[in-house]
């Protein structure tokens, strides 16, 4: 572990505790994503690893390989601007995807997705069940 | 005790803790109610193996697993953005 050793000692105590708070984030996350009790809950949690924990870890890597290479190494800023720009993205496709499926199995559709139909060719005034309102799918986990 | 020697300590407990994170995610997934919840559990797993990736690359002073944690990620956002789409729709193109 030569490239561990050459490291000044400040600096590998200060990318010791980057490493340690951000992996310790994402862990937490994890916890969160395992013992929620709604998938809308649920959601939340894992975002403490994609913002926290790859904010942490990518600051000690690069923290890291500049002081090892002794010249800055910026390219992990790619790995942080594409988990700045993609999370949310993700999360709220997944979020409104989650919101269609109860809603359907609210209005009894029952898990299967309604072909797509374009407006001009739907019929007119099609009535909507109703009958299976409120009986919502058990969610606990 | 060096510096050195904490931060190789520091790095295996990050490594343990982001295995530990991945097999939560793991249970999530093999045990979550709806679909959904399975789709997330995948979505941060990718997550947790591109910060392992990122981890045992600075472990080994390695920059080229920088890169395979690059790819990782793209193709975690890919499937992500391809499951909530067919779950929405029940198709992934239209």
């Amino acid at each position: 572990m030569t490239h561990l050793e050459a490291l000044p000692p400040l600096a590998a105590l200060l990318i010791a505790l980057l490493v340690v708070c951000g992996s310790s984030l994402a862990l937490l996350g994890s916890v969160g994503l395992v013992r929620l009790r709604s998938f809308y809950q649920r959601i939340h949690a894992p975002t403490l690893c994609y913002s926290y924990g790859t904010f942490l870890i990518i600051l000690a890597s690069m923290a890291m390989f500049s002081l090892a290479e002794a010249r800055p190494v910026l390219h992990e800023f790619v790995i942080g601007g594409f988990m700045l720009i993609t999370p949310p993205i993700s999360l709220l496709m997944l979020g409104r995807a989650a919101l269609r499926r109860d809603r359907d199995v609210k209005l009894g559709h029952d898990e299967v997705v309604p072909p797509h139909i374009p407006a001009s060719e739907a019929p007119e005034g099609a009535p909507r069940d109703l009958t299976r309102y409120g009986a919502g799918p058990s969610d606990e986990g | 005790m060096s510096a050195g020697l904490i931060l190789q300590y520091a790095l295996s407990y990050a490594q343990i803790a982001l295995i530990l994170s991945i097999a939560m995610t793991c249970w999530r997934m093999l045990r979550g109610p709806r679909a959904q919840d399975r789709v997330l559990a995948i979505d941060t797993m990718y997550i947790n193996a591109m910060l392992l990736f990122l981890l045992i690359g600075m472990g080994n002073g390695n920059v080229f697993f920088f890169e395979s944690a690059l790819v990782i990620a793209i193709l975690g956002f890919v499937t992500t953005v391809c499951a909530a789409k067919f779950l929405m729709r029940g198709e992934v193109i239209e």
